[in-house]
């Protein structure tokens, strides 16, 4: 487990940070720096283990099937990368504790930080691929929000954006990289993988698994030409840009050319991208780096620089190239990571990163200067620090390498870099630092905290000790070159100051002359400079985006008109296309199982039906008729539903006539009563050709399938409808039985469906939709609105319909019936008092809810699924028994009618609530006069006197605004 | 009787196709409605057809139709219901909103200009009523 916490701590971490804020900034700073030791503690305790030799490996399965897990394993390259990760993390916690000011929000701060901590600890130690893409996405999101900490200006915002759209979009390639690297090796396990480097490079998805891994390593680590993005992420806090750019986040790349060196490199495909890349980038960025004013960028671009380096090394494809690559990340982070906190205290002390404003800083914080000239000395490879020695062996490798057959190419261009990052170091080191002390600093400067400068000054003494004593890293570099190259013994090579009158020799104090001349030259050289064109990445970037989003604007509104038409036509006709390809692929026999004679009734219904259909068409402009129509297509429906064998559905059919005829009523009540006439032949016919394939395409369909015999699962059904069920009504059964889960989630979706109704109903009341219904022009109205045998009658039925309803619902288990049908008897029954009443009268007398009716059905469905559990069965597992109670006799009781009943109440109530929701509406478009209250036939109310409710309503304006 | 059935969901789902691509609400409710019938009818014949074979079981009875669709079916008439009282009210909260009841591409455009129109003059005279009663 310990292996996975040294990942997780940090996170936990990032989870406490923002708590911990409201004690303080110290207790905040404290937790993050608690998290990073913790985990950096539990790191230390496998050093023994891992400088012996061992890996150590820990793996929790996560999804297995996918070749996902939750792996980390622990070697020598592992434990140098988390090492950097946590030790120089250490270093910024306590640097940001006092470079933050007191309005920036710090739990936020270390939140972020730890996140990305732990993201990066993850690609260092994860010991599978898709755990590894996982954390390097953590990364790209982690390092954006860190980029863009400070949200208030638009160059954090906008370098946030820009390195998250080039490392997230390198990301999306390193996930097809790596799903090809694992499907050539035949395993995710990254420590497998490094160890079948031959089976993978002679896989025919080499090539492509390599190019992909390289753009997303390239994007990561800002190599040429993705190198655009990094120079713009340093308008993020010093700190931050110290983090990612020193240690961490651009060294992923490296990480990841490092990590797969065994399994990738070695090839001329690697040798011949690789090797040109990184040199390319040195080259180009340090001279970019020359002329930069702003002491980050500079840093940014010798960061560039400096990652081209290694990864050129790691492209020369030999074992050498690897040791010299892995001590110079050791050498690059220690005076990167100071020279960026020193640019911070710079910024911070004299209020501007200005080379051109800065100068004689030396006299007025030398503890800072001191420390910062040191690593700048690194930087330029000075002799007796650290970036020498790494420099010099570069310099030896290159001098004895030979790229497309031009010799000295390499070794021309690497002596060339050198030079101008001579260059640009002692032009920061010199403006900066020396020269007199001005009087126009923004602030006046002087030595910070010693919270700022010490982690800097640690960071110096590993500079300087590594630099005079350079056996001291030996160990280091060489557990974790053996755990790149995946070996043992490593080739000779010495890490020391003097190795004789070598060619590297030569070429160092070329770059060093040369060097220095240049920055003694600069205001003449910087003029000549200003003069040659400047390729500005950023506006390139903001036009390729820009033309991104037209483009994807431009498709969107081409192909998302907004018409119905359209995308209807696209769905149904491909749907028919596909149909008629697999049709004509198909056989074409016909089936053998015999057929029902046709019935004279039969033939006249299905007459009547087509006639229906065809009228419907010609017709559909007169939408009361279509509507009629429509009935009677549900009614023959029914028909044919009760002919073969389906009372239930019989049943169903019909009352759902007749309460989507009285919907539709209610709907073309307050929509236009006649249709637009069709635009043009050409679209009716159109329209019509599909129509009649896709109509001819089911019937065939639907005749191909009936004429042939299916064996079913439905025996067990019938079998077990009885002896498992306790119902005879195996439709029923099935629905509350064998299949209620299903009835269940269709119970909530009708509950859904109705409060959908009900909130944009509701809300109709309101705005532009009630100002139109005011407006509508009167309706004609019957002459008698509520007719006096339909309120007797419907009065009458009232209670007789509801003990219909009841038995049906009681019966359904047994006989055709049931809680769908129940509902949807009870709720007509209700809605019929509504229609010959009028909807105030029937209004002030519901004593019931829609809503909750519908709440509680779902309630009580979902308790009598749920109290199966208490019995140890699974969800809705339904139990029966007989019971005898006097006077009635034997009775059969089962859970599945508490279930039923959940069903029941849902109906009801989504019936109701949407009939009653578009009434409501209606009931504002009501221009005339209607009669105030219910209306009340003489004999219910014998007070008002008979006759003056029918003579003469009382009729009052309704309460409406008069037009302006 | 199987042609009939057969013949009779191809008349649905030619008529329910042929509304759907018509300009206005009323008549895609009407096709989707038509629609519905036909998916519910050829769902239920997925059962195959069967005369006097309802699925209620009894011990001297041995032939059942196939009582499995039926109930997939009977749900599905429930839902068709909530789905065409949705769609309704879609259409009638649109055509109160916008004025129109088209769904193709022109008539938005024009329905979304109207709306504007009715939003800005809708506006201005409930400020104007607003600072008359001199609050």
């Amino acid at each position: 487990m310990s292996i996975a916490l040294i990942v997780l701590l940090p996170l936990l971490g990032a989870l406490l940070a923002p708590v911990t804020i409201r004690w303080g900034r110290n207790a905040c700073a404290a937790t993050a720096g608690a998290a990073s030791l913790g985990s950096f503690a539990l790191l230390m305790s496998h050093l023994p283990g891992v400088y012996a030799g061992e890996v150590l490996r820990q793996e929790l399965p996560w999804i297995p099937q996918l070749g996902l897990s939750f792996s980390f394993f622990v070697d020598g390259l592992g434990f140098f990368f988390a090492g950097l990760i946590l030790g120089i993390g250490l270093l910024i916690i306590l640097y940001a504790r006092y470079y933050l000011a007191r309005q920036d929000p710090m739990g936020r701060f270390y939140a972020y930080l730890l996140l990305f901590q732990s993201a990066m600890l993850g690609i260092a130690l994860s010991d599978n691929a898709l755990l590894f893409l996982v954390f390097w996405e953590m990364t790209s999101l982690s390092s954006f929000l860190l980029i863009g900490y400070w949200r208030h200006l638009p160059e954090g915002r906008q370098g946030a954006r820009m390195a998250l759209a080039v490392t997230g979009g390198g990301g999306l390639a390193l996930i097809g990289g790596m799903l090809l690297l694992g499907e050539a090796a035949g395993t995710y396990a990254i420590s497998e993988i490094i160890t079948r480097g031959e089976v993978i490079q002679a896989h025919p998805l080499y090539v492509p698994a390599l190019l992909l891994i390289l753009v997303g390593a390239f994007t990561k680590s800002a190599q040429f030409p993705f190198h655009f993005w990094l120079p713009h992420a340093m308008a993020a806090p010093t700190p931050v840009s110290a983090y990612l750019h020193s240690a961490t986040m651009v060294k992923a790349g490296v990480f990841l050319l490092a990590r797969f060196w065994p399994a990738l490199a070695g090839t001329d495909i690697w040798f011949l991208i690789v090797t040109p890349v990184g040199l390319a980038t040195m080259a180009i960025a340090a001279f970019i780096a020359i002329f930069k004013n702003d002491l980050k960028a500079l840093l940014a671009f010798s960061t560039v620089s400096h990652l081209g380096m290694m990864t050129m090394l790691l492209g020369f494809g030999t074992e050498i190239g690897v040791v010299v690559a892995m001590f110079h990340i050791l050498n690059h982070a220690t005076f990167k990571a100071a020279l960026f906190m020193s640019a911070g205290i710079v910024d911070h002390e004299a209020g501007t990163r200005d080379i051109r404003k800065l100068g004689g800083l030396a006299k007025l914080m030398p503890i800072s200067s001191v420390l910062a000239l040191i690593a700048a000395a690194s930087m330029a490879g000075l002799p007796f620090f650290n970036g020498f020695l790494s420099k010099e062996m570069m310099l030896e490798e290159a001098a004895h390498t030979e790229l497309t057959g031009i010799p000295y190419l390499v070794p021309a261009l690497a002596t060339l870099a050198a030079m101008f990052s001579v260059a640009y170091s002692l032009r920061l080191a010199w403006f900066t630092y020396m020269g007199p002390v001005r009087q126009s600093y923004p602030h006046h400067p002087h030595d910070p905290p010693v919270g700022m400068w010490a982690p800097v000054a640690l960071l110096v003494v590993l500079v300087v000790a590594i630099g005079l004593v350079p056996p001291i890293a030996g160990p280091i570099v060489a557990r974790t070159s053996m755990a790149v190259l995946q070996t043992d013994t490593l080739p000779y090579y010495s890490l020391a100051i003097w190795h004789g009158l070598t060619p590297a020799l030569f070429m160092s104090i070329a770059a060093i002359v040369v060097g220095t001349i240049v920055v003694a030259l600069y205001r003449s050289l910087s003029a000549a400079h200003a003069g040659l064109p400047h390729p500005d990445a950023k506006s390139m970037f903001d036009r390729t985006i820009a033309g991104l989003v037209s483009t994807a604007r431009g498709f969107t509104g081409a192909t998302q008109t907004g018409s119905l038409q359209l995308y209807a036509g696209i769905i149904v006709a491909s749907i028919v296309a596909v149909g008629a390809v697999a049709f004509l692929q198909g056989g074409h026999a016909p089936g053998t199982r015999a057929t029902l004679p046709a019935s004279p009734p039969a033939i006249v219904a299905w007459a009547v039906l087509v006639a229906v259909c065809g009228a419907v068409v010609v017709a559909h402009t007169s939408r009361l008729l279509t509507l009629v129509l429509t009935s009677v297509v549900g009614l023959v429906v029914s028909v044919a539903f009760l002919q073969f064998s389906a009372p239930d559905l019989a049943l169903t059919q019909i009352s759902v006539e007749v309460v989507t005829t009285i919907l539709l009523l209610l709907a073309l009540n307050l929509l236009p009563r006649q249709g637009a006439p069709e635009r043009s032949n050409a679209n009716r016919f159109g329209s019509a050709a599909i129509a009649i394939t896709a109509g001819l395409g089911v019937a065939a369909l639907a005749y191909a399938v009936m004429t042939r015999d299916v064996a079913s699962i439905s025996e067990y059904h019938i079998a077990q409808s009885k002896p498992g069920g306790g119902g005879t009504n195996i439709v029923n059964v099935i629905l509350v039985d064998f299949r209620g889960t299903d009835t269940f989630g269709e119970i909530i979706v009708l509950g859904i469906a109705a409060l959908a109704i009900f909130a944009m109903l509701d809300s109709a009341l309101r705005g532009a939709s009630a100002r139109r219904l005011a407006a509508m022009l009167p309706t004609r109205k019957s002459g008698d609105a509520h007719p006096m045998p339909l309120v007797v009658a419907t009065r009458v039925i009232l209670p007789l319909a509801i003990t219909v309803g009841i038995f049906i619902f009681l019966r359904g288990h047994n006989e055709p019936g049931g809680g769908f049908i129940a509902g949807l008897v009870v709720a007509i029954a209700l809605i019929m008092q509504y229609i010959a009443s009028g909807f105030d009268w029937a209004s002030a007398r519901a004593r019931y809810n829609p809503h909750a009716m519908i709440g509680a059905g779902v309630i009580i469905a979902g308790l009598t699924g749920v109290a199966s559990f208490l019995f140890g069965a699974p969800f809705l597992t339904s139990s029966y028994d007989y019971f005898h109670i006097p006077l009635v006799g034997e009775v059969e009781l089962a859970t599945a009618m508490a279930f039923d009943l959940g069903v029941f109440l849902t109906v009801v109530g989504t019936v109701l609530l949407a009939l009653f929701q578009i009434s409501r509406v209606e009931h504002k478009a009501e221009r005339v006069p209607v009669p105030e209250g219910p209306y009340e036939p003489p004999f219910h109310d014998a007070a008002r006197g008979s006759g003056r409710a029918m003579a003469a309503p009382r009729v009052v304006e309704p309460a409406r605004d008069k037009e302006a | 009787m199987e042609l009939l059935v057969a013949t009779g969901i191809g008349a649905l789902t030619a008529a329910g196709v042929y509304l759907l691509f018509r300009a206005q609400t009323f008549p895609v409710i009407i096709g989707l409605a038509f629609l519905s019938y036909a998916v519910n009818v050829f769902l239920f014949a997925m059962g195959r057809l069967a005369i006097d074979a309802p699925p209620i079981y009894s011990p001297d009875v041995k032939v059942y139709t196939d009582p499995l669709p039926q109930a997939l079916v009977l749900t599905a008439i429930v839902i068709s219901f909530g789905m065409t009282a949705l769609i309704v009210v879609l259409a009638l909260r649109g055509f109160l909103e916008s004025g129109d009841d088209g769904v193709g591409a022109r008539e938005r455009a024009d329905s979304e200009s109207g709306r504007t129109t009715a939003t800005d003059t809708g506006l201005e005279p409930g400020a104007a009523a607003a600072s008359e009663r001199g609050v």
